[in-house]
């Protein structure tokens, strides 16, 4: 889970980690009141999760409180490349001197963590990588010794810092160091991470990602998650379902997320039949599909306007087919009137026979069965595209 | 013949007495595994009554090996649990160590990685969040089904459960030498390129079945790993082609991170490589039957 820099900021500070002051807005007058309660020069930011934010109009800086409002005016509203900006950041104002560059990530390739240092900051790291690869430096860090004072000095020396500036940088590496481990992130990246003309070394741009699978010793990461979901989202979070919502019209049930995912290729492949449908979501209710489960799963796609048809793909592994099935019909005993699309289910593997039997049974005018993944994906799709 | 897992193979349940633990080590049991006992430092010394087997349960791994001479530990435990259950394993110099638990924290599980590189990787680790290992007729180490296939010729990895199976499912009629996912997680004990090594020098295994997805670039190295080491031929199949940037597609692992990760890249990867890609589960199965039919 990406956080929005005002979250970064939060969490850098609790850690000790030196920021300057931000308060948040989601209206221009909350801007204007920000603005006025931190004094002086402010910049106003826009909370997206993207990058290219200044390029496109989303960083003002204001010298008056009823400039922030303005500048808050333009912000708020604005569409930086499809994030549309709901809330700022009100920054206090700084006097740069020099710009640097620090992160700390999970590197999955190596199995490792890495730390990216530069003394070289401010623009985007993928241009600094590409067009002066020789001033960032990457060190590897051992996911059990981690980062010391001692290791931090080795990646800010290997970044090019100068002796004076390397154990000032280090000792804030070391705090950043424990942000991501002590909030189980995989990515901690300082862009800029400056020098003031003031002499005080300060982060001024954070990126944070968090691993969700740490949420049970985060009592707070749910929360800071809850900023940013879309409603179909939360409501499947609330129910402890795996969904992602995507933009089609073809809604897909499945267990495991690699089946899950197979079975989005697979319609996206016979929607190029049928008017171009996608599916509109993934959603893997895993192992144990249980009636409850696949209803509560039913229920959120049946309530996303955009779901013309549903294509239910299940491979019975552990669970048996039969079980399935009976939470199929259950389910759709349970949702009634509400459940009102046409379904497309394909049932495979452990007692299929029986869980087929049961849907033949039951018979729901809603409910086609088909004998495969792919019949199943072309007639989801067919029926889609009504 | 098979890799990681064969009939000799002595398997003790870490977690075995949980819920989890005990339904799937009496389904490992009634699938033919030799399970030998459990850990659990709670109720060391009791016996465990599995469908009329008697299982000891001990309180540490070390213990159970030096009892039973087990050399294979399923792991079970609970995701805040999970990392000391896989360092004792380690410790206790175990030859495998299969991790189904899913949702352990990515740093838990760099942490136990960097701990068994440390110690010298006298364990092998298989997972975390993975269905384990099956070599169909010998011992199955996991959650994947028994019966879904017989043995046979063909060598399976997958970072995909379900698709292992609906794979294994497709191939039935040929049969499976051994079947190993090894997990959606971003950080992995055992990767794609360590179980096409084991395939290549496993006389039973005739072809190999690849399954990968999105995220990381496990599938890219599999495939310049196969342009240069592997004579057995591949075929694979990637998942994901149609998931977004930045979003996780529900393993940990699963997501396009900018352009990196995405399943075209992993596809025209295999193809450079010489791999054959099918585009659905159903036309990898009918291109792996073409494969062994010119066998």
């Amino acid at each position: 889970m990406d956080l929005f820099e005002y979250q970064a900021r939060d969490l850098f500070e609790a850690h000790g980690v030196p920021v300057l002051q931000g308060l948040i807005a989601d209206t221009p007058e909350e801007a204007q009141a920000a603005a006025a309660k931190i004094g002086g020069t402010v910049v106003v930011k826009a909370q997206v999760k993207t990058g290219g934010r200044g390029k496109a109009g989303g960083v003002k800086v204001a010298h008056s409180p009823e400039e922030a409002f303005d500048a808050a005016s333009k912000i708020l509203g604005l569409d930086i490349k499809g994030h549309v900006v709901k809330r700022v950041m009100i920054a206090q104002g700084a006097q740069i001197d020099k710009e640097f560059y620090f992160s700390v990530l999970l590197d999955r390739s190596n199995r490792t963590f890495l730390s990216l240092c530069s003394v070289e900051g401010g623009m985007e790291i993928e241009q600094l990588a590409e067009e002066r690869p020789e001033a960032l430096a990457k060190i590897t860090v051992d996911a059990v010794t981690g980062i010391d004072q001692a290791k931090a000095l080795e990646i800010a020396k290997a970044g090019g810092f100068d002796d004076a500036l390397a154990p000032r940088v280090a000792e804030v590496f070391v705090k950043l160091y424990k942000v991501f481990v002590q909030e189980d992130a995989t990515l901690v990246e300082v862009n800029p991470l400056v020098l003031t003309k003031d002499g005080k070394i300060l982060a001024l741009d954070g990126k944070v990602s968090l691993d969700e699978n740490a949420e049970f010793r985060h009592a707070n990461h749910a929360e800071l998650e809850r900023d940013d979901l879309d409603p179909l989202e939360a409501k499947a979070k609330a129910n402890d379902l795996n969904y992602v919502k995507l933009d089609g019209e073809v809604g897909v049930i499945g267990n495991g997320a690699g089946l899950v995912m197979s079975t989005l290729d697979v319609v996206a492949y016979a929607g190029e039949k049928h008017g171009g449908v996608r599916p509109a979501n993934f959603l893997d209710i895993g192992g144990g599909a249980s009636a409850e489960v696949m209803a509560a799963g039913l229920d959120v796609i049946l309530h996303d306007p955009q779901v013309k048809s549903v294509f239910v793909n299940v491979f019975g592994g552990i669970t048996a087919c039969d079980a399935v099935a009976n939470g199929i019909v259950g389910a759709l005993d349970t949702l009634g009137d509400t459940a009102s699309k046409p379904l497309v289910v394909r049932l495979d593997g452990n007692n299929v026979v029986e869980g087929r039997r049961i849907l033949a049974e039951r018979n729901h005018p809603l409910v086609t069965v088909v004998d495969t993944m792919d019949e199943a994906a072309d007639k989801a799709a067919e029926l889609a595209n009504r | 013949m098979s890799i990681f897992l064969n009939s000799d193979s002595k398997i003790i349940v870490q977690g075995m007495t949980g819920s989890e633990g005990m339904k799937h080590t009496r389904r490992m049991l009634a699938g033919g595994s030799n399970i030998v006992g459990g850990v659990n430092p709670r109720k060391a010394g009791e016996t465990v009554d599995v469908d009329g087997k008697l299982l000891p349960v001990f309180g540490t791994v070390a213990d159970a090996m030096a009892s039973t001479g087990a050399n294979v530990s399923v792991i079970f435990v609970p995701p805040a649990f999970a990392k000391a259950a896989v360092v004792e394993a380690i410790d206790a110099e175990i030859a495998l160590a299969v991790v189904i638990t899913e949702g352990i924290p990515v740093h838990d599980s760099a942490s136990f990685w960097a701990y068994n590189v440390a110690k010298g990787q006298k364990t092998r680790i298989i997972g975390p969040n993975c269905p384990g290992i099956i070599s169909p007729g010998q011992s199955n180490a996991g959650i994947t089904p028994s019966d879904i296939s017989g043995s046979g010729p063909i060598g399976l990895v997958s970072k995909s459960g379900t698709l292992t199976y609906q794979m294994m499912y497709e191939l039935r009629e040929i049969g499976i030498s051994t079947a190993i996912g090894i997990g959606g997680d971003p950080v992995i004990g055992t990767t794609h390129i360590d179980a096409l090594a084991a395939f290549e020098a496993d006389p039973a295994t005739k072809a190999i079945v690849l399954i990968g997805e999105i995220g990381g670039d496990s599938e890219e190295k599999a495939a310049a790993y196969i342009k240069a080491n592997v004579t057995k031929p591949v075929v694979a199949y990637v998942a994901g082609f149609t998931a977004p940037e930045g979003k996780t597609m529900g393993h940990a692992g699963a997501i396009v991170s900018g352009s990196a990760g995405t399943a075209q890249a992993k596809k025209e990867a295999f193809e450079a490589c010489g791999v054959k890609v099918g585009k659905t589960p159903s036309e990898t199965a009918a291109l792996m039957r073409e494969v062994i039919a010119k066998l």
